[in-house]
């Protein structure tokens, strides 16, 4: 029937879509032949043998044929639609830039009452706190990446940058979540200005391979320099945030109140879950407000500017050391806000936590959200960090259908999930009748 | 030449140029160039393809710097020497604007966006380092009002006001290249460098783009320096033109004298003796008539 639809819309398709197909079938055979049927295996007495699997191959060949020929169908089924059609999702990114307030309102409503929908388990409200960390450093990040454009393939150092300060700062001086957070911050901004100086001059691939270093460069010092942060070992005992003081313990530790006792409500230990949930929600918050602000500031679109054309910009006067200097510490000091928060919500932190996987998977969630797109930071740190929950199930296959998710998301929408830029200051009002609104062809 | 010299026919001099030379390796890009722009004056540098014209707006806006020679900007009674200054402080300091030859628009910001990127310097100051702007407070409020309006009679002048949100890079062509005049004279200059403003118009374009850049000279008292092709811009609205040819200045003076320099027509034609002039260069040098 595929084949009929084919021949009816183009004629002489036909033999070419076989011929395709028969090329990527050819591809599956040769490298499955080797990978796929022949084993070896141990032919008794420790000598090596070797198993064919002859059948199997043919299945997976026989997939690919036919995969391929209905990949051909379904793609000249989609072009013989008119061409200007807008897709699905371009027409849901630009509604969801149009209606960006109703859809943060909702979307902040949903996220406070989550803790108290019926389904709210701990687990729930635990997966809960993981997302919006990821929502955050993706927030943190997209400031760099998504609007001054440099790519940072190392922003994992400013997490664990944050994480340590907070963590050495306790066990060294006693110090509390909330007094440690503002320091935690300031520490990660620094060290995002010490990473920018001597890469100004570095752009696209060469500043991405810098930035990657840096990242190794602390986690190596992170697990190397054992007397100061414990090495391999990490830093434990990292105390829990509290509420105005008020530990969410049973019992405070010098006979003080605790938060349930100063309420007068029992103690259940899901109070520190809920109210790390909430904290971060703040702090997610803050970073988002924080951003969309400063994105209708000078200093918003001199980032801007600098990643659509650096020498424009200092042929109008704009010193683009400073403008990308910025970005570099604003974007680590909100990694060092959510390294400082990981550190009080795990208590326990070692170098483990600040591998390479992590700034990918950051990365991952700006750029598959689509460069710069707040809403869209938070749909992809949902997919990115619960496609692996869901995925529990599927046990050894679980990365499998992660890296085909995100292969997925890139062939659909290769710009990000919602890509659609909202101009920061407008003259003319949206609906006055203005011959012809932003992005239209001329 | 000394100032007073210069200044003796109550021309103000804004640029003075004084034997530029630019060497990339062993090629001789410019060569002892020496010329002044005045204030209130367009100066077109004209010169066939590779003769160095580029080179010198490079060199003028701290792009490259020059391996000899002192450029003087005239502003505010003071001199300020460009060839030692660092290249975003020549816009910012010195007051130099320029456009490019390949438009450099941020193509992905609304045109409106364009203008208030170029008003970055006062409008960072107004919002002190971001706090005064991140809280809203009035003093940057008006400061940001201003800078709108400034993009809004900007826009209007180059015929974009209804296309303000626009993403520039959607703009045709011709808006593009007017937007990016625009842009540039929203930084507050007193030099307005532009590099091929006419390429790629069509004659009507053209003939506005002219209009402009009068209306620029007349009403912002600014001079503008200008790398043109387009005979009909050049020896339309220049006040001064400076012929090169393999990075060395061949002529230097008013259109009518330039038109007829020998120097000039050999530079462009090879020997005007050998063969007859094609009458489509003719009309375009304007000797037609």
């Amino acid at each position: 029937m595929a084949v009929q639809a084919i021949a009816a819309a183009r004629p002489g398709a036909v033999p070419s879509a076989l011929k395709e197909a028969g090329l990527a079938a050819l591809v599956a055979f040769v490298l499955a032949l080797p990978l796929v049927g022949l084993q070896t295996v141990d032919s008794g007495g420790g000598a090596l043998g070797i198993a064919t699997h002859f059948d199997r191959v043919a299945y997976g060949v026989a997939a690919v044929f036919l995969g391929r020929l209905a990949l051909i169908f379904w793609r000249g089924r989609r072009q013989s639609r008119p061409a200007d059609a807008p897709s699905v999702m371009a027409r849901v990114s630009e509604l969801s830039a149009r209606f960006s307030l109703p859809i943060a309102v909702v979307g902040i409503a949903l996220a406070i009452g989550l803790p108290f929908m019926p389904f709210a388990s701990r687990y729930v409200v635990d997966l809960g706190t993981t997302v919006l960390i990821y929502v955050m450093l993706g927030w943190g990040l997209n400031v760099v990446v998504g609007l001054a454009g440099l790519l940072d393939l190392g922003y994992v150092a400013f997490y664990a940058v944050g994480a340590y300060s907070f963590g050495l700062l306790a066990r060294t001086f006693g110090f509390g979540f909330w007094e440690a957070l503002p320091l935690a911050g300031a520490f990660a901004a620094s060290f995002g200005i010490i990473l920018g100086f001597p890469v100004l001059r570095l752009r696209g691939d060469y500043l991405a391979i810098v930035t990657l270093g840096f990242g190794e460069i602390i986690r190596i010092v992170l697990t190397n320099w054992s007397n100061v942060t414990g090495g391999p070992n990490g830093i434990g005992n990292i105390p829990r945030p509290t509420f105005f003081g008020l530990p969410f313990e049973r019992n405070a530790p010098h006979g003080g109140l605790t938060f349930s006792k100063f309420f007068g409500i029992d103690f259940t230990p899901d109070h520190r879950v809920w109210a790390l949930y909430f904290i971060i929600l703040m702090l997610a918050l803050l970073t988002n407000f924080f951003t969309l602000r400063i994105r209708r500031l000078p200093v918003g679109r001199a980032w801007e500017a600098l990643r659509e054309d650096e020498v424009a910009c200092r042929a109008l006067g704009i010193n683009a050391t400073n403008v990308k200097l910025s970005a570099f510490a604003i974007g680590a000091m909100f990694g060092g806000f959510a390294g400082c928060f990981f550190g009080a919500r795990q208590g326990f932190i070692s170098p483990e936590s600040f591998n390479f996987i992590q700034s990918a998977i950051i990365l991952a969630i700006v750029v598959l959200g689509g460069m710069g797109s707040q809403t869209g930071v938070v749909l992809a740190a949902l997919v990115l960090v619960c496609i692996p929950e869901l995925g529990r199930d599927l046990a050894d296959f679980r990365m499998l259908a992660f890296g085909a998710a995100m292969v997925g998301i890139m062939i659909w929408r290769p710009r990000g999930l919602l890509a659609h830029r909202a101009p920061t200051v407008r003259l003319h009002r949206r609906g006055d009748p203005v011959p012809a609104p932003a992005g239209a062809a001329p | 030449m000394t100032l007073a010299q210069l200044a003796v026919n109550g021309k103000q001099p804004l640029l003075e140029i004084e034997h530029l030379y630019m060497r990339f390796g062993g090629l001789v890009a410019v060569q002892d160039l020496s010329t002044v722009a005045y204030r209130d004056e367009i100066t077109a540098i004209i010169g066939p393809n590779g003769a160095g014209k580029t080179t010198v707006f490079n060199c003028i806006t701290g792009f490259y710097k020059p391996s000899a020679g002192r450029l003087t900007l005239h502003r505010d009674g003071g001199r300020m020497l460009l060839e030692q200054m660092e290249g975003f402080r020549i816009a910012k300091l010195a007051g130099i604007a320029r456009t490019f030859q390949n438009i450099r628009l941020f193509a992905g910001m609304t045109a409106l966006e364009n203008l208030l990127v170029a008003q970055h310097n006062p409008l960072q100051r107004a919002s002190r380092f971001s706090l005064a702007g991140l809280l809203g407070l009035p003093g940057y409020r008006r400061a940001e009002a201003g800078a709108i309006e400034r993009a809004r009679h900007w826009l209007d002048k180059v015929g974009l006001l209804d296309r303000a949100d626009w993403q520039a890079g959607n703009l045709p062509y011709g808006a593009q290249r007017r937007l990016e005049i625009a842009r540039a004279m929203c930084t507050g200059p007193t030099l307005l460098c532009l590099d091929e403003p006419a390429a790629g118009l069509n004659p009507r374009e053209s003939a506005e783009l002219n209009q402009l850049l009068l209306d620029i000279r007349a009403e912002e008292k600014i001079g503008i320096m200008l790398i043109e092709h387009d005979m009909s811009v050049v020896m339309g609205i220049s006040d001064h033109i400076v012929v090169l040819d393999y990075g060395r200045k061949i002529a230097d003076g008013t259109p009518e004298a330039v038109r007829s320099d020998p120097n000039v027509i050999k530079a462009y034609l090879g020997e005007a003796e050998e063969e007859e002039m094609p009458e489509i260069v003719a009309s375009d040098l304007g000797l037609a008539g």
